[in-house]
């Protein structure tokens, strides 16, 4: 499956990525206290910086990732503008679009297994057991062989109904597709109990 | 122990299928995924547990940086934004939908689960959905709950299909629900 790391190497790859999520925590904290426009514009225009060291084309990458927040954003505004609030406004969109957009940079420059072993290594030091630390990466690995997996099947389930019905295919698909998991963890924990002897 | 790890590790991937899967658009024009659908699932299905250890794994494979949000959202820019207590949300809503479903589970029947996952998956996802909403956005709740409202409808109906998939799984796979 696609995660969303950019292929495109920025400087901020090579960072240690326990480090990242670290200095993404503070700053999460920090950017709820903004309370000034200036500020909160500073604060923002370091974090599109920061995107701009990447180059353009990951900065593009990170603007196409930030859509939703745009659009959001827009409302917002509109709405303070009713209100006549305009500085409130700005102060609490700059700071939205400043803290998911320093998060979107960190999931865009750490890989998915850099990011695994920070929560293999937190897990352990809280004294989570081996065994426990097995059967979490068991799953996350069966998630994600069983995602695409299921979304494939489910779209061969949109075809065969398209090909009989002219009505467009709606809720009464989920039904098998529910099934389809609900089987496939049969067959799938059948296929641990008889290769692995026990979890 | 084997089957309850892969019922929670198919799940979380039902969820995420779920969100991939192409949006179906009620009879008012607002379009609706079926991601929420899934949380509602998980909790009828798999119980308060099981399903709130789906919801938090999917939570974390988004959180890891994989798109399963509907519409291909994901990353921890998700939890930066508005909509966080939606996520914070989704665990609790299959915990309470799972723990109402669970104790009404020999009534049989859709209506009791649908009711539990109007419980969980609406009343509860909302309430912290829209507080959410409120701190992130220096809001009152009830400016808030404005924004929540257009979905309200959605919610509902996929509260009534919950509940008829629940029972045509139970009809379909006799004995899963037991467990």
């Amino acid at each position: 499956m696609i995660s969303l790391t950019s292929e495109y190497r920025t400087p901020f790859h090579a960072l240690p990525a326990g480090g990242k999520l670290l200095a993404l925590c503070l700053f999460t904290f920090a950017v709820f206290y903004l309370d000034t426009v200036a500020a909160a514009l500073a604060v923002t225009g370091a974090v599109a910086v920061a995107y701009g060291i990447g180059g353009m084309r990951f900065a593009r990458q990170g603007l196409r990732m930030m859509r939703p927040v745009f659009w959001m954003a827009l409302i917002i505004l509109a709405y303070h503008l009713a209100i006549r609030e305009w500085a409130e406004g700005a102060i609490v969109v700059l700071r939205l679009i400043a803290a998911v957009g320093l998060a979107n940079l960190v999931t865009m420059t750490t890989r998915l297994d850099d990011m695994l072993a920070v929560i293999e290594r937190m897990l352990a030091r809280i004294g989570v057991s081996e065994r426990a630390r097995r059967r979490l990466a068991l799953a996350v690995a069966l998630v994600i062989r069983f995602t695409p997996v299921l979304a494939q099947k489910g779209a061969r389930l949109i075809e065969a109904w398209r090909a009989r019905s002219v009505k467009r295919p709606g809720w009464r698909l989920v039904l098998p597709i529910a099934l389809l998991a609900v089987d496939d963890a049969d067959r799938v924990a059948e296929a641990l109990k008889a290769r692995s002897g026990g979890l | 122990m084997e089957r309850n790890l892969t019922l929670i590790a198919l799940f979380a991937a039902l969820i995420a299928a779920l969100g991939l899967i192409p949006k179906f658009t009620l009879a008012s024009g607002v379009p609706i995924s079926a991601q929420s659908l899934g949380i509602m699932l998980c909790g009828t299905v798999l119980g308060a547990k099981r399903g709130t250890l789906a919801v938090l794994l999917f939570l974390g494979l988004v959180a890891l940086g994989l798109p399963l949000l509907a519409g291909g959202r994901g990353g921890l820019g998700v939890f930066n934004g508005v909509t966080v207590g939606y996520l914070i949300g989704f665990p609790v809503a299959a915990f309470v939908t799972g723990a109402l479903a669970q104790a009404w589970r020999d009534r049989g029947g859709w209506i009791f689960p649908s009711v539990a996952a109007l419980i969980g998956g609406v009343v509860v996802m909302n309430i912290l959905g829209i507080a959410g909403m409120a701190v992130k956005l220096d809001k009152t709740l009830v400016e808030a709950s404005l924004l929540a409202t257009p979905f309200i409808p959605g919610d509902v109906l996929k509260c009534v299909l919950a509940g008829l998939i629940t029972q045509g799984l139970q009809k379909a796979r006799p004995g899963l629900l037991q467990a």
